[in-house]
């Protein structure tokens, strides 16, 4: 039984170190998730799946070498399907611009930070993506500038990849926790509980 | 459609909100020059404070304190890579246009500048760059989200290092906004009179028992306790000024680099490095006492500080701004 109820709601991690992590756990609780927030490394046990969450990449850096949680991180999202926005996204690429910093590099993409300039440039947009017709909120965004062949680019804007996903990882440069519709998010739970399923 | 003409409608506000989502569980600290800024990002600060001086030393030196110099603007925006705020005087639009004009990402109404209004605060809706403003209790805060702040801290006393009216105001506007929620709606209409808050926001707080936006934390946090403190009493990041790169109450530490790139004072460029380091580990673990006793023990030294209690009514910037 108690297997049954865990493919129905998976458990989640979200991040905690700063930035959105309280918007993603609703979020996640909304597509039908049970959100754990994770500040050590140990909190990482038993989860079925990861949300890295917007903020800023060079504070989640400093905090996660401090602790020595880059290496406990690292093998949790080479293994489990995990998903990432905006600073997440940064963390999971393979390299960063601008300035260069270093990263999880699980995701076989270069990211630039703070591509489309300050805060003044941030926006919200509608778009079609293959996810369905969603919106698109944007701040202080990154800009996915290069991804490697096996690399699935699931929406774009202006010929740049913002949503892709490769193997485990999904990773998106805007912030759909900040958007009421939850496509993003139960597209992410529905592959968790295929991961699940397949383990 | 251009971001000037969102402004106004609720996409321009949910942008602007946006980005205090982002700042949530950070410190945002205080820096005079690129040498601190640098220092802070490195500690992991989600933000940095340009300004001419401290609260600390506004308070010491006297005079009128106004926006920061444009070309200091300017170097600390080029030199870091996270979120660059700055300060206007209260009521000052023309302050606040220059620095939305240099790119700054967070304008902060603050009081512990000159106030330059005495009836009105700065029409915040009139901009595309978000706003913070200080705030002392639930009826004052609502009044400046209705203006278009997206970001309320608690006013605290500013360059003190005296976390108590920090404590007083955060307590005063979280024991308020409970008070709502248990509130009938007839009971709400006399609150809104009471609160002198618009009866919208005030049936806002009362369903949801917060702010409808974030709620920082600032005036007088100067330890990694002092920054814990707060998060538990209900911040959801706190702002950390004179605490981190002051010495005595008007002589910050010496963090400078002589021309081999080497600390001109190793000792006290290394004190403002581990009281950064420490508040901004203490913010994010603010639950975990194990944690903020390691942060607390790699502090070298603290702000000498000034007791609130002693200043005189008339020495408080936490009465500026209505």
């Amino acid at each position: 039984m108690a297997d049954t109820e865990q493919s129905t709601t998976p458990r989640i991690g979200v991040l905690a170190i700063q930035g959105d992590f309280a918007a993603h756990a609703d979020a996640l609780r909304d597509a039908g998730a049970e959100p754990v927030l994770v500040r050590k490394p140990e909190q990482l046990a038993g989860l079925d799946g990861l949300v890295l969450p917007g903020g800023e990449s060079t504070t989640f850096l400093k905090l996660l070498e401090r602790a020595n949680f880059l290496d406990s991180l690292q093998q949790f999202v080479k293994t489990s399907p995990t998903f990432g926005t905006c600073a997440g996204c940064i963390l999971l690429a393979k390299e960063v611009l601008h300035p260069a910093q270093p990263s999880l590099g699980v995701l076989d993409a270069t990211v630039e930070r703070n591509a489309y300039g300050r805060q003044i440039d941030s926006v919200i947009e509608n778009a079609e993506t293959k996810l369905g017709l969603m919106e698109l909120v944007y701040i202080r965004a990154p800009r996915i500038v290069k991804t490697g062949p096996d690399v699935e680019i699931l929406a774009e804007r202006d010929g740049f990849p913002v949503l892709v996903s490769q193997g485990n990882i999904l990773a998106a440069t805007f912030h759909p926790e900040l958007s009421s519709d939850r496509l993003v998010h139960r597209y992410f739970v529905d592959r968790v509980r295929e991961h699940a399923a397949r383990a | 459609m251009s971001n000037a003409s969102q402004s106004s409608n609720g996409n321009g506000l949910r942008l602007k909100t946006g980005l205090a989502e982002m700042l949530k569980g950070g410190v945002i600290m205080d820096v005079m020059n690129v040498e601190q800024a640098k220092i802070a990002e490195e500690a992991g600060a989600v933000a940095v404070m340009a300004l001419e001086r401290v609260p600390a030393m506004i308070r010491a030196e006297g005079g009128v304190a106004r926006m920061a110099k444009p070309s200091l603007i300017k170097e600390i925006i080029a030199s870091v890579s996270i979120p660059v705020m700055a300060k206007a005087r209260i009521g000052h639009f023309a302050e606040a246009q220059i620095l939305q004009a240099l790119g700054v990402d967070f304008i902060d109404e603050s009081e512990v500048l000159t106030p330059a209004d005495e009836v009105h605060h700065i029409d915040k809706h009139a901009f595309t760059t978000p706003f913070v403003c200080g705030a002392r209790d639930l009826g004052e805060a609502l009044r400046r989200i209705t203006e278009g702040a997206a970001m309320i801290r608690t006013k605290g006393e500013a360059g003190t290092g005296d976390v108590v009216h920090a404590v007083q105001h955060m307590r005063q506007i979280v024991r308020e906004m409970k008070g709502l929620t248990v509130l009938s709606d007839q009971e709400l209409y006399v609150a809104a009179k009471e609160y002198k808050a618009p009866y919208e926001l005030i049936r806002m707080v009362a369903k949801t028992g917060k702010l409808p936006v974030p709620n920082f934390s600032a005036g007088g946090i100067a330890t990694p306790a002092d920054a814990a403190l707060m998060m538990q009493l209900g911040a959801e990041s706190v702002f950390v000024g004179s605490g981190i790169f002051m010495k005595e109450r008007a002589t910050p530490l010496d963090v400078e680099l002589n021309e081999k790139g080497e600390p001109r004072n190793r000792e006290e460029r290394e004190e403002a490095v581990s009281r950064a380091k420490a508040i901004v580990t203490a913010t994010t673990h603010f639950d975990d006492p194990k944690i903020l006793a390691e942060a607390s023990e790699q502090v070298t030294g603290s702000m000498k500080g000034l007791a609130a209690a002693a200043l005189e009514e008339k020495e408080l910037l936490q009465t500026r701004g209505w």
